[in-house]
């Protein structure tokens, strides 16, 4: 296989990923030229953040000016399904040398899907087929980012609103897990636990209490949310 | 708006949080078992945490005054039922964010 057919290989199989992140991209890529940033901006979160639900919240974080403490306990929780993520490839990655960092770095919800279920065209290592997937859903993600900071500085009418589609996606993200999962414990809990805090601690200060307080109920929990037998959970996060 | 340096250092904390989570299991459990709070967190707190979005995400509507959240409300119905009926995510995402900018900038 030439590099050219390979590559038009890895493209042919990304092609869901490409679609779903030009457009997740470009809706960021609008929200941060509406914060006050740029092409430069979003492509260096594009590139060191990668993580669509975080770079959506990290909007947020910089438009309010978040402290570095507060980002960083955010990231944590938002971003710790990774944890289970990196579990997943421990085993599978163990053979992939110099490729491996990248890999594991680059790892996301749309490339694991494909990567699980998928070992690249015949008689070529795995590894590599791997290794282009992740390498190939980055770029997308990176220029659909900056296409939107171009977009969001050209359209032509107002996108007042615009800020919704942050909404949106972690709406569908979550219509998806309740339609996907009999336990719906974590989900009633995060957001009950999270309005509860909003309405004591006001809209500027709920987040990290509410974190430790759903965290925390969720291992106290741990016993009676297994002995219901409605785990293991799916996903169905779009990044 | 932050200053440059503030801004940057909000971007590190983000990118080196979520490398250290994606790297942690192949540093630390190569090899070894894994706690099982930890895979038990890994499996509910991504469905926890994104309730806990959604409220973030509406934190700021102002349900007291005119018009009471309804543009935010009408559009978060749209973007259920329409999740719900098509199952695309990219459609209700998009269908959503237009009836929630039309609702603002021309209904209410």
């Amino acid at each position: 296989m030439s590099k050219r057919e390979y590559f038009k290989y890895v493209f042919i199989k990304t092609i869901p990923v490409f679609t779903g992140y030009t457009v997740l991209g470009i809706g960021f890529g609008i929200l941060l030229q509406k914060a006050g940033f740029g092409v430069g901006m979003a492509a260096l979160m594009g590139i060191t953040i990668f993580s669509g639900t975080m770079q959506y919240v990290g909007v947020d974080l910089l438009a309010g000016g978040a402290s570095l403490v507060t980002s960083a306990i955010v990231t944590l929780m938002v971003n710790a399904r990774y944890l289970f993520y990196g579990l997943a490839t421990v085993e599978k990655y163990k053979d992939a040398g110099w490729r491996r960092p990248y890999m594991i770095f680059g790892l996301v919800d749309e490339s694991y899907a494909i990567i699980v279920s998928d070992d690249g065209p015949e008689g070529e290592d795995p590894n590599k087929f791997w290794f282009y997937v992740t390498l190939f859903d980055q770029i997308y993600w990176i220029v659909g980012d900056m296409l939107g900071v171009l977009i969001g500085s050209a359209l032509p009418f107002s996108t007042e609103g615009v800020e919704f589609i942050m909404t949106a996606l972690f709406i569908t993200i979550f219509v998806d897990q309740w339609r996907d999962n009999k336990e719906h414990i974590p989900a009633v809990l995060g957001v009950g636990v999270s309005v509860v805090c909003l309405l004591i601690f006001g809209p500027s200060n709920f987040l990290i209490p509410a974190m430790i307080v759903i965290a925390a109920a969720l291992l106290f929990l741990k016993k009676p949310i297994e002995k219901r037998g409605k785990m293991p959970l799916k996903g169905g996060d779009p990044s | 708006m932050i200053t440059t340096t503030h801004a940057l250092g909000i971007v590190a904390a983000i990118a080196l949080v979520s490398a250290a989570l994606r790297f942690f299991p192949a540093l630390v459990f190569r090899g070894r078992e894994t706690p099982q709070s930890i895979i038990y967190l890994g499996d509910v707190l991504p469905y926890a945490i994104m309730g806990m979005l959604l409220v973030y995400c509406l934190k700021a509507t102002p349900i007291l005054e005119a018009p009471h959240g309804l543009p935010e409300l009408i559009a978060v119905l749209v973007t259920v039922l329409l999740q719900l009926w098509r199952k695309n995510s990219l459609l209700s995402m998009v269908v959503g964010t237009a009836v929630y900018m039309v609702l603002i900038q021309l209904v209410f």
